[in-house]
Parts: C-alpha cells; sequence; structure tokens
C-alpha cells in the first residue's frame, strides 16, 4: 500500500481542530466532564485515551480481513477492553498518585465513544499505519480539549494549575476567591459550549445548517 | 458469502481472540503485580507518616528509613489488648467478613459504616522507649464515599498529632477539602479526648472553644458530619476506647 504523504497529514492533524471528535463529532463527553478539575488528570487521561486509540486502530486494522462481520462490535470491544485493563494496570504500577485520582475512569476509557467510533468508522476500512496515525490524530483532538478544559477548570476553580498556586486563594489566606461552579462536572458543559462557539466562529464551515 | 463469514471461522476467531487477549492482560497483571502492591504498601507508610507529623506531605525523604522506628500491632477492639496478626488480615476484608466482623447497632454506628473488623492494625512510634504517638485507622461515611484515614495521638492520648486522610471520593473542593493541608492543619493540638476517654471532639462553624472545636469544612456539611462521626466512633468505647484505656492504665 502506497504511503500518501498528505493524507498521513490530514488523518494525524485533521481531527485536531477541522474534526474534533469532541467539538464537532460530540463524541467522548462523559469523561470530558469527569477528570477536567486538574490539569494533571486531564493529562494522564488524554495520554491514556490516546495510547488505547492508536493501538486498538493499529490491531483492529491488522486483523480487519479476518473479523467476521457478524461478531466484529465484539471483536472490537475485547480488543479495547484488554489494551484499557493494560493501562491501567500500568498505571498502578508507575503512577499510583495519579492512578488513585483517576479510578474508576480509566476503566471507562473501555465506553468511550471515541475509541469504538474510530475502530469501527477507520480502522474497520485502512491500513495499519494509516490507522494508527489516525487514532493518535483522535487522542490528540480529545486531548487538546481535555487539557484547555481542565486549565480553566483548575485555574478559575482552585486557583492552581498543574497543582501550583497561580491564584492564593482566600482559604489559603489569600485574595481569590474560587470559582465553585467550575469544580462541579457541569461546568464543562459551559467551557465545551464555549469553545464549540469559538470554534465555529473561526472555522465557519463547522456550523450546521439550519433544519 | 465470504468464507470468513462461516460460523467455523467465526467460532475459531472469537476462540482465539479471547485466548490471545486473556493471556496478555493476566501477563500484564501479574508481571505487574508486586511493583503495585509495593506502592500500595509505601503509600500507606507515608500516610501514617504524615499524620504523625514525622514527614512532611510530598517529602522525598525515605519513607522505609522513618517507618522503622514505628512499631505496627494488631489489637482486638473489643478488650484492648494486643495480639497476634491474624492469617490473611486484611481490615477491610475483616469487617465484611461475617466471621472476623462486628454488626453495629445503629446507636453504636456513628461513623455509618454498619460493620467493623473485630481485629485492627495500630501503630506506636516509641521515642528512647517511652511512647511518643499513636497512630489509629479511621474510617467512616462522608457525603459520596467512605473516607479512610489515620489519626495521630499524643502520649497524653487525649492531644491530636495529626490527621491524614488518604482514600476518599468526595468533590474537590468542597468535601475533597479534607486533604487541605492548612485545614488538616488545625488538628494538632486539638483535645479529641477528654481526661476519661470520653470523646469531645466537635467540627463547628465558628471556632469558640480552641480545646474540643475545629473548624467545619464550608460547603461540605455532609462531609464534616462524617469526620466529626468517625472519630467519635473509632476513637469511643466501640472502637479503639478499651485499647486507650489499657495504655492510659500502663497496662500496655
Amino acid at each position: 500500500m502506497a504511503f500518501d504523504k498528505q493524507e498521513a497529514k490530514s488523518v494525524l492533524l485533521g481531527p485536531i481542530f477541522n474534526n474534533n471528535p469532541i467539538a464537532l463529532q460530540v463524541l467522548g463527553i462523559c469523561s470530558a466532564l469527569a477528570v477536567t478539575v486538574k490539569l494533571e488528570t486531564a493529562f494522564v487521561m488524554s495520554l491514556a485515551l490516546t495510547a488505547v486509540v492508536a493501538f486498538s486502530n493499529l490491531l483492529i486494522s491488522l486483523i480487519r480481513h479476518h473479523i467476521p462481520s457478524s461478531i466484529r462490535i465484539i471483536v472490537q470491544m475485547t480488543i479495547i477492553a484488554s489494551l484499557v485493563i493494560m493501562v491501567d494496570q500500568i498505571l498502578k504500577a508507575y503512577a499510583y498518585e495519579v492512578s488513585k485520582q483517576l479510578a474508576v475512569f480509566v476503566g471507562l476509557i473501555i465506553t468511550n465513544c471515541i475509541v469504538m467510533g474510530r475502530a469501527e468508522a477507520y480502522a474497520m476500512k485502512n491500513g495499519p499505519v494509516m490507522s494508527f496515525l489516525d487514532g493518535i490524530g483522535n487522542g490528540l483532538g480529545y486531548s487538546i480539549l481535555l487539557i484547555v478544559v481542565a486549565f480553566f477548570r483548575e485555574l478559575f476553580g482552585s486557583g492552581k494549575l498543574w497543582g501550583q498556586t497561580i491564584f492564593q486563594t482566600v482559604s489559603d489566606g489569600g485574595w481569590y476567591q474560587t470559582n465553585g461552579l467550575l469544580l462541579l462536572p457541569a461546568s464543562s458543559f459551559f467551557i465545551i459550549g464555549l469553545l464549540i462557539w469559538a470554534l465555529r466562529t473561526w472555522k465557519t464551515d463547522q456550523v450546521e445548517e439550519k433544519e | 458469502m465470504s468464507s470468513k463469514e462461516s460460523p467455523t471461522k467465526t467460532i475459531v476467531v472469537a476462540l482465539l481472540l479471547s485466548l490471545v487477549c486473556s493471556v496478555v492482560v493476566s501477563t500484564a497483571a501479574i508481571k505487574l503485580k508486586p511493583m503495585q502492591e509495593k506502592n500500595k504498601a509505601l503509600d500507606k507508610k507515608r500516610n501514617i507518616l504524615v499524620a504523625a507529623g514525622m514527614i512532611e506531605a510530598g517529602s522525598s525523604a525515605s519513607v522505609e528509613e522513618l517507618f522503622s522506628q514505628v512499631e505496627s500491632k494488631y489489637v482486638d477492639l473489643a478488650t484492648g489488648s494486643f495480639v497476634e496478626e491474624p492469617a490473611g488480615f486484611d481490615q477491610r476484608a475483616f469487617a465484611k467478613n461475617s466471621a472476623t466482623n462486628l454488626k453495629l447497632t445503629a446507636n453504636q454506628d456513628l461513623g455509618g459504616i454498619g460493620t467493623r473488623s473485630q481485629v485492627a492494625h495500630v501503630y506506636m512510634v516509641k521515642k528512647d522507649g517511652q511512647l511518643d504517638s499513636i497512630i489509629l485507622p479511621i474510617h467512616g461515611k462522608g457525603l459520596f464515599s467512605t473516607l479512610y484515614g489515620f489519626i495521630a495521638l499524643d502520649k497524653d492520648l487525649q492531644t491530636v498529632k495529626g490527621l491524614k486522610y488518604y482514600e476518599h471520593g468526595e468533590t474537590p473542593g468542597l468535601g475533597g477539602e479534607i486533604e487541605n493541608a492548612n485545614w488538616l492543619a488545625k488538628w494538632p493540638g486539638k483535645k479529641v479526648l477528654d481526661p476519661k476517654g470520653v470523646p469531645v471532639i466537635t467540627l463547628v462553624k465558628n471556632v469558640a472553644d480552641d480545646n474540643n472545636e475545629v473548624d467545619a469544612l464550608s460547603g461540605a456539611t455532609w462531609t464534616t458530619n462524617g469526620v466529626e462521626g468517625m472519630i467519635r466512633f473509632w476513637l469511643g468505647d466501640d472502637g479503639f476506647g478499651p485499647f486507650l484505656d489499657k495504655v492510659r492504665a500502663g497496662e500496655i
């Protein structure tokens, strides 16, 4: 299979702004709400998800000619679930503190719509290299949104970035009154909504037609 | 219909895939297990040291080295005497097993935990042969989750040396503030028990009595109630009370 550089680039970078899995396709919102209270957890979650999408795409693409269509979803789920368990085990062994905070959400990557969506929509039809790149690309698209949301939530919600104090909060004897709303999961909806608005103002072709 | 859609092929693929995946997953689980156990044990030791004020949270000092000063013992909570380590001791598993737990009545159960293990793990720090502090594991219900922590008592068995929570699922910024170092710093020096060993600590909005009152967490009433309840339970007659009585009487 010929390796098309142009296509590789669009597969890898497209999902970041042009076809962002969260902002345009509105997939994977659940974890975007849950783990974005702090930058650190958002970052580790992003890494974990990117690794899972990339490798599940790669593996599924490698065996795509052998997957009977009647059980293809189950096959995809099995591969994804195995990868997620691996990631969870590795985090517990090497990043214990963070894995404690992410707790159940790593396991929930299994149900993340982005992973299944990419396996079904891309890896089943394309070669392994491209599928791998597609996984990385979509992982990056997810990551960038998660990290932006976490940036705002951590900075204005607890006056910190990456656990380091930026604004001295009132409870620590400083001046900054923290915004409690941003600590609650629902605030991610507002931030994601605002981000989608900003993105569609910039890239007007993403605006949906009026029904 | 292509050959890959045949029932035989379908079953073969399913079997092969399950086999490969299970081998990979179990290999990873077994290979990484020792490291995970080590992390868990280290984390627990670190929290005990933090509660006892022997190490700063986040400090890189050697946990193992400091922990060698800590004596670890098992206590039968009903009698308050030391016992040998029960086989396969795990306080959380013991609390669930009807052979090794004690069912608490609604009046006893201030911590909202339902059952507790009959045996508990306690930690003692001695300096020059004299008891310096006792670190007790405590847990109880907050708003969303069970809070697990350690409370360290000074040698007078009344004064708090430190409090530290190491596992909870409360809302960050609200109930999750039980991890806040500034709030935890309000605890050392408070008298949680009176000279007879009756729990007297309360968490209140405006601290009037510096001895027995600790500032409650704003926006986290349920978590605060949980903290107060679990401390009263674990230091009371149905928790470590009998053990503390024995220590007070000099029997241990």
